[in-house]
């Protein structure tokens, strides 16, 4: 090796020797971040309940029970035809939804787009949204149970609430990337503002707005199976609760269970090629 | 002295397409060599041939005395330690330091868990920040790389396969994504880098200009097959024609 | 556009929509939905809420137990999202084009992937209750399985996003695989995986409440129990309790993306 020169660019650490951290706080954050998830983890280990838990039979018993499920999946209580009818009802729960919540979402997110929107609307209806989500879905449905009566109102209405939030913050975000250009060309025109909206955001994000209405489709259709199970909202969420929590049937268990696998894989095999198409980067869930 | 023997290389993927068709040519030790040629000639597939980044199909790569069509694992890593490589496009992991590229010249010389623990000597680090020096980065050299500028990115590339103290330094296209300026500041530090520890270097480039001001001889390829072989003075207008067939040499020089 | 292609697209643009509108009139008929009824309950519903969902002196005393509760799902949710992240990383190195062994173990991987992220964590939960019982097992495994099918998945594409260039530029300098994922895969995607983990404890919070429901642990089962007893004044509060938590653990997951992207 050549001659070393001393070099005024080179950090040492107290012995002399060379320092390679760069002493970033993207670094230090990281890892701080990472040592308090481990901690609370341990923590959540130590400070869990663990009442009436004997844990060697109860791992081998779910063995046998996910035995009993995967390779020996039956139906004993219901008939294929109601099972399909159960999934159908289900299916329909999240269509409701998703659709009413598509149309409500479109009108608030165009008053939460910034480009669209004065500064204090879009930043009230960012809040209720944030407020909106962090209840549970269940909760909404539930709370809409005791409110409206049981039934499928409550249920949709509950699920309506997530699925706007979600839905105001993907359409907002859609309507924001519109090309500056054309919203200006259209104001230049003298267009008002309903005009812009229907000839100028609709036309250009009508696509990604589909897709997205899709995407929480996807989502909804597996709230609308834990809502039929949490909730009492019917469908084939409720059949599944009921064989296993009232029934204690196993096959019957499985036999559901696949069905949901099965329509829960087409969905994501059609929402992972629609987010390919129209979404090349990463797109949150 | 023949550091390097290329006998009736093939390559062809899937039986199907062939990349490469019985290429042969001798590099000596210390040779400056660039390889020229339209897009889809198959320069990338050559370079990778040699240090095997591409499985070879027929013919026989002899580097420094040693045949290595059919290396396995060690014996690999132990060639791969011997060719550096620089990159179209830096191929740097971006959300590192300059300095921690650097040293990754050097986990070719390491057994798994030294390197996983990063454990780099001395001698290693202050290597590093002497060749960041003559590269004349030494200043950014705590700044992580997407910081920097693309030339500047290249020379952390360059830094990264001197370190390993190569016997010889594989372009591909080093200046194909850089602006005039830096692609000269990028050709200088390799020809002068290289004779000084005189290094062989072969080098993929799609400008002839750069090609023949800088290399001692010019090889040309055009659909997987060597169609010149010579010293750059040789390389006349007809010849460059008959590299890039004239209507594509025409569409270059618009 | 031509004419023409404005033409087609309007075509288009009504068939779409009298899909659609099909579709949501049959779903209305098989749930037995009733658009003037649901409309309807849907303003009583919220005039419910505001007299009845407050919060009381009464109910405030019950606030310890509340957040002995909620500090257990918390701690459930950290847990099972980080305990799922450790196995998530490896099924995701296994998974990536970029970084994969062989096909046979990244199709495993996707595969184990898949079938826990489809099978809803209510499935889960259902089948746990039936072996573990009543307690806080339960509901962190169920939430363990989903996680790791959702982190996975993330991961895979956290890892084939991250630096496909370098890990060819250490496999030329002659670096092992384990040098190459810790030294250049793992440094480059570490913040979007992060990114994604504090994403999961924030919705497995919320899943932990559901959880919590049907297996009868956590806070998702006071919740459940005040709600049956019809103390409606501690429903509020669970509810105020559950939406103050997401909310600042929204805003630290915010604040640390922000430093780490």
């Amino acid at each position: 090796m050549e001659t070393i020169v001393k070099s005024t660019y080179i950090k040492r650490k107290k012995n002399g020797s060379i320092s390679l951290r760069a002493g970033n706080k993207s670094k230090f954050v990281i890892r701080m971040t990472m040592i308090t998830l481990f901690v609370l983890t341990i923590a959540g280990f130590l400070l869990f309940d663990y009442t009436g838990l004997e844990i060697r039979t109860a791992v081998v018993e779910t063995a046998s029970n996910l035995y009993a499920m995967f390779f020996k999946p039956a139906l004993n209580h219901f008939t294929w035809a109601e099972a399909l009818y159960q999934i159908g009802v289900t299916m329909g729960l999240a269509v409701l939804s998703t659709i009413i919540g598509a149309v409500i979402a479109f009108f608030l997110a165009l008053t939460a787009a910034a480009n669209l929107s004065k500064e204090w609307v879009t930043k009230v209806v960012r809040v209720i949204v944030a407020f909106i989500r962090a209840v549970p879905t269940v909760l909404w449905v539930l709370i809409f149970a005791i409110a409206a009566g049981l039934g499928s109102e409550a249920a949709v209405l509950g699920m309506l609430f997530h699925s706007i939030a979600y839905l105001v913050k993907a359409f907002s975000e859609a309507f924001e990337e519109v090309d500056k250009g054309i919203l200006e060309a259209l104001r230049a025109a003298g267009s008002g503002w309903w005009h812009v909206v229907i000839h100028g955001i609709i036309p250009s994000t009508f696509t990604y707005l589909l897709s997205w209405t899709f995407l929480r489709f996807e989502i909804n259709f597996s709230v609308a199976v834990a809502m039929g199970a949490a909730a009492g909202a019917g469908g084939i969420g409720f059949e599944l609760f009921m064989a296993s929590g009232f029934y204690f049937d196993l096959n019957e268990v499985g036999f559901i269970t696949y069905a949901i696998l099965l329509i829960a894989i087409i969905l994501e095999v059609f929402s992972t090629q629609l987010k390919n198409r129209y979404f090349p980067s990463s797109v949150r869930n | 002295m023949t550091f390097l023997q290329i006998a009736g290389l093939s390559k062809s993927y899937n039986n199907e397409t062939t990349v490469l068709k019985d290429i042969s040519f001798n590099v000596k030790a210390g040779e400056f060599v660039s390889i020229i040629g339209p897009s889809g000639a198959g320069k990338s597939t050559l370079l990778r041939c040699i240090n095997r980044m591409v499985s070879i199909s027929d013919g026989e790569v002899v580097f420094d005395h040693a045949p290595i069509t059919k290396l396995k694992k060690r014996a690999l890593r132990q060639l791969r330690t011997d060719i550096g490589m620089v990159f179209q496009h830096y191929n740097l992991v971006p959300r590192l330091t300059v300095i921690e590229n650097v040293l990754h010249g050097r986990l070719g010389y390491k057994s798994t868990l030294q390197g996983v623990l990063g454990r780099f000597t001395e001698e290693e680090k202050e290597h590093a920040f002497f060749l960041l020096r003559k590269l004349g980065i030494e200043e950014h050299a705590y700044k992580r790389c997407d910081q920097l500028s693309g030339g500047q990115q290249q020379r952390v590339g360059i830094a990264r396969a001197l370190i390993q103290n190569p016997k010889l330094i594989l372009c591909d296209e080093p200046i194909a994504s850089l602006d005039p300026n830096a692609s000269k500041i990028i050709m200088d530090h390799l020809k002068s880098i290289t004779t000084e520890l005189e290094i062989t270097c072969l080098i993929n480039l799609h400008q002839v200009e750069v090609a023949q001001q800088y290399s001692d001889r010019i090889i040309g390829l055009n659909q997987g097959e060597v169609v010149f072989d010579g010293p750059n003075y040789k390389l006349t207008e007809e010849k460059i024609n008959h590299i890039y067939g004239t209507q594509m040499r025409e569409l270059i020089t618009v | 556009m031509s004419e023409k292609g404005m033409q087609k697209r309007k075509w288009q643009l009504t068939i779409a929509l009298l899909i659609i509108i099909a579709i949501t009139y049959l779903s209305a008929a098989i749930t037995n939905f009733n658009f003037m009824d649901g409309f309807a309950a849907f303003p009583e519903a919220i005039g419910w809420m505001f007299s009845n969902l407050f919060i009381t002196q009464e109910s405030l005393e019950r606030l310890p137990t509340i957040l002995d509760k909620l500090i257990e799902t918390i701690f459930m949710s950290i847990a099972a999202t980080t305990t799922a992240a450790i196995v998530s990383i490896f099924l995701g190195i296994m998974g990536s084009k970029t970084t994969s062994v062989n096909s046979l173990l990244s199709v495993f991987a996707r595969f184990i992937a898949s079938v826990s992220r489809n099978i809803p964590v209510v499935a889960w939960a259902l089948i746990l209750l039936l072996s573990f019982g009543q307690n806080s097992l339960t509901g962190y495994l169920a939430l363990f399985v989903g996680t790791v099918g959702f982190l996975t998945r993330v991961f895979i594409e956290s890892i084939d996003e991250a630096s496909p260039s370098a890990v060819e530029a250490l496999t030329a300098t002659g670096a092992t695989y384990f040098h190459i994922v810790n030294k250049a895969v793992i440094p480059q995607s570490l913040p979007q995986m992060i990114s994604w983990i504090l994403f999961m404890i924030e919705t497995n919070i919320r899943s932990s409440t559901l959880v919590g429901i049907l297996t009868g642990t956590g806070i998702g089962y006071t919740f459940d129990m005040y709600y049956k007893s019809m103390n409606y004044n501690a429903v509020a509060l669970v509810t105020f309790s559950i939406v103050l938590a997401v909310i600042i653990i929204e805003l630290m997951s915010n604040y640390i993306r922000k430093v780490i992207m």
